[in-house]
């Protein structure tokens, strides 16, 4: 199999040079199993050598390199020149982020929204999470109530789909939503009251109107639309006194009786404190 | 909080156009576009209704004024945006309160969504809406 | 109040009209096939069903409570489009305080229509 000559419609934009995003289309050769990543490497190679754009693991892990991919949110990376159809590839960066240049959106606001929500596990035994003892107790059941909520890579494409995040930046967006319900579906984090004081806001999961499209582009199948409804259920509930939370999941208890033998000894710290 | 370089939002437009056009969208845009024009008759509806406390002949004259067959057809079309908002508002009332929307599941591609999953449910609703308007239509237009 | 509860209410609101916006279409507007009120000659917009309507108890509740609920329902649905246009916070104040006065308005005027209705409906001789 040969390669296919392809244009690559890129979206560039320079500040301070430019007033306004422009296309330029760029020729490329397309091998057999090129992703889009590759192809604009090849254009950087060879033609348009200060086009910026963010990436780095290549294969689907870091969330870097969401772009608007023939006008659909998509990790470069992890998509295809072929799978596209047709012999032009148009890339331009995230929608309803602003372009710091050409390809690289500025992610900041939803990090901010994210922190704002507290995403990791909110506990009362501060002392036992600064210094485990143990692990704290989970069954596999529990761990399956949010454990699909825990693959996001936090790559903004659900951001970029979301008819909401499309007008209203101060919606907190699909992607802290389920960042939110992850953790307040976790049996060890006791931070449902802390989450809910932001989460009953006008940022929270009220200006969700399951337009769906958060699902249909995540790259990691994390289900948004599905995490954001479940933490609607979950605070409604709250509201209505339906719901009872069962309390952070304790430390797991010490191993009975003798412990087993020949399991060898854990290695020493490589990190010290201070 | 302030954001850096080229403003990029997609505006009113990404509400019908912002990625795939998936099927849901379209209802979600629907969804707005009645509601607002059932808010706007409702609001009109409510002086005309109340035409009633000044007695029979102001009544009356109130229903002359919206009996032409313009307005039989602009209440026609509220009635279909009723069974539209109507039948989708169930649909969205019991997908928001988390039911239908299934339990988390292990992503395994190709990944399945809560939204492939509510499709059925959202498909039904658009037939039985369908049903409905037209069922209005006989109504309005044919056996009156 | 906060976001939470206004988003419940409005849920509940839909339900209400749902049950009674159904009912009234379904007396109203498919009047030719379901023959619910004002059956054969009289039409449920003739004034002779009207005054029936008027006259009964059930009728005045469910207006002044279909009222209620359409209005908070489609105040709110008014509002989540316009916030979601990002005004700025005072134009973000002046649609809460106009939707919520502009509602209570038109329930007042709606809930005096139905109330006074019974006692034009006797002066008219019906």
């Amino acid at each position: 199999m040969g390669s296919q000559s392809v244009t690559f419609r890129v979206r560039r934009y320079e500040p301070g040079t430019d007033s306004e995003p422009r296309w330029e289309d760029h020729r490329i050769a397309a091998a057999p199993g090129m992703t889009v990543l590759d192809g604009l490497w090849l254009v950087k190679e060879h033609d348009a050598p200060s086009l910026a754009w963010r990436s780095s693991c290549r294969m689907g892990i870091c969330g870097s390199c969401g772009m608007h991919i023939n006008g659909r949110p998509r990790l470069a990376c992890n998509t295809q020149v072929s799978e596209l159809g047709g012999d032009i590839v148009s890339v331009a960066p995230l929608p309803n982020f602003a372009i710091v240049k050409d390809l690289v959106p500025d992610l900041a606001p939803m990090f901010e929204a994210h922190r704002g929500l507290a995403p990791y596990l909110v506990r009362e035994d501060t002392a036992e999470q600064e210094a485990p003892t143990r692990e704290y107790r989970q069954t596999p059941h529990e761990l399956e109530r949010y454990l699909q909520f825990s693959y996001c890579i936090k790559c903004g494409c659900c951001m970029a789909a979301c008819p909401t995040v499309a007008t209203d930046p101060q919606y907190a967006g699909p992607m802290p939503l389920g960042q939110a319900q992850r953790y307040d579906g976790d049996s060890r984090d006791a931070g449902f009251g802390r989450r809910r004081a932001v989460l009953s806001g006008g940022s929270g999961p009220w200006r969700c109107h399951f337009a769906g499209e958060c699902s249909q582009v995540c790259p990691k199948g994390v289900d948004p639309a599905k995490a954001i409804q479940l933490l609607k259920h979950d605070l409604v509930f709250d509201l209505l006194r339906l719901h009872r939370r069962a309390p952070a999941a304790p430390v797991a208890e010490a191993p009975h009786g003798a412990p087993r033998e020949g399991i060898p000894a854990a290695p020493a710290r490589t990190v010290t404190d201070g | 909080m302030e954001t850096r370089g080229h403003p990029n939002r997609l505006g009113i437009l990404g509400w019908i156009a912002g990625g795939r056009w998936g099927f849901e969208r379209y209802l979600y845009a629907l969804h707005r576009v009645t509601g607002l024009g059932l808010l706007a008759y409702f609001v009109l509806h409510i002086f005309v209704s109340s035409a009633r406390v000044l007695g029979p002949e102001s009544w009356q004259q109130a229903m002359d004024v919206v009996s032409g067959p313009l307005f039989r057809a602009g209440e026609y079309l509220v009635f279909a945006a009723f069974a539209f908002h109507a039948l989708n508002g169930v649909r969205l009332a019991i997908l928001e309160l988390g039911f239908g929307v299934g339990r988390p599941i292990d992503p395994v591609y190709p990944y399945a969504t809560s939204v492939g999953r509510q499709r059925p449910l959202a498909l039904a609703v658009m037939v039985l809406a369908g049903i409905v308007a037209l069922w209005g239509g006989l109504d309005f237009f044919v056996l009156q | 109040m906060r976001d939470r509860t206004l988003w419940t209410w409005h849920v509940g609101a839909g339900l209400v009209i749902l049950v009674l916006l159904g009912l009234h279409m379904a007396i109203m507007h498919l009047d030719a096939t379901l023959g619910l009120f004002g059956t054969g000659d009289v039409e449920p917009v003739d004034w002779e069903s009207v005054v029936s309507r008027m006259q009964d108890l059930f009728f005045t509740v469910t207006y002044v409570l279909l009222l209620g609920a359409a209005l908070y329902h489609g105040g709110y649905g008014l509002r989540n489009i316009l916030l979601e246009l990002n005004p700025g916070p005072g134009l973000r104040r002046a649609i809460d305080v106009g939707l919520s006065v502009g509602g209570l308005a038109l329930f007042a005027f709606g809930t005096w229509a139905a109330l006074a209705a019974p006692g034009a409906a006797t002066a008219a001789g019906g």
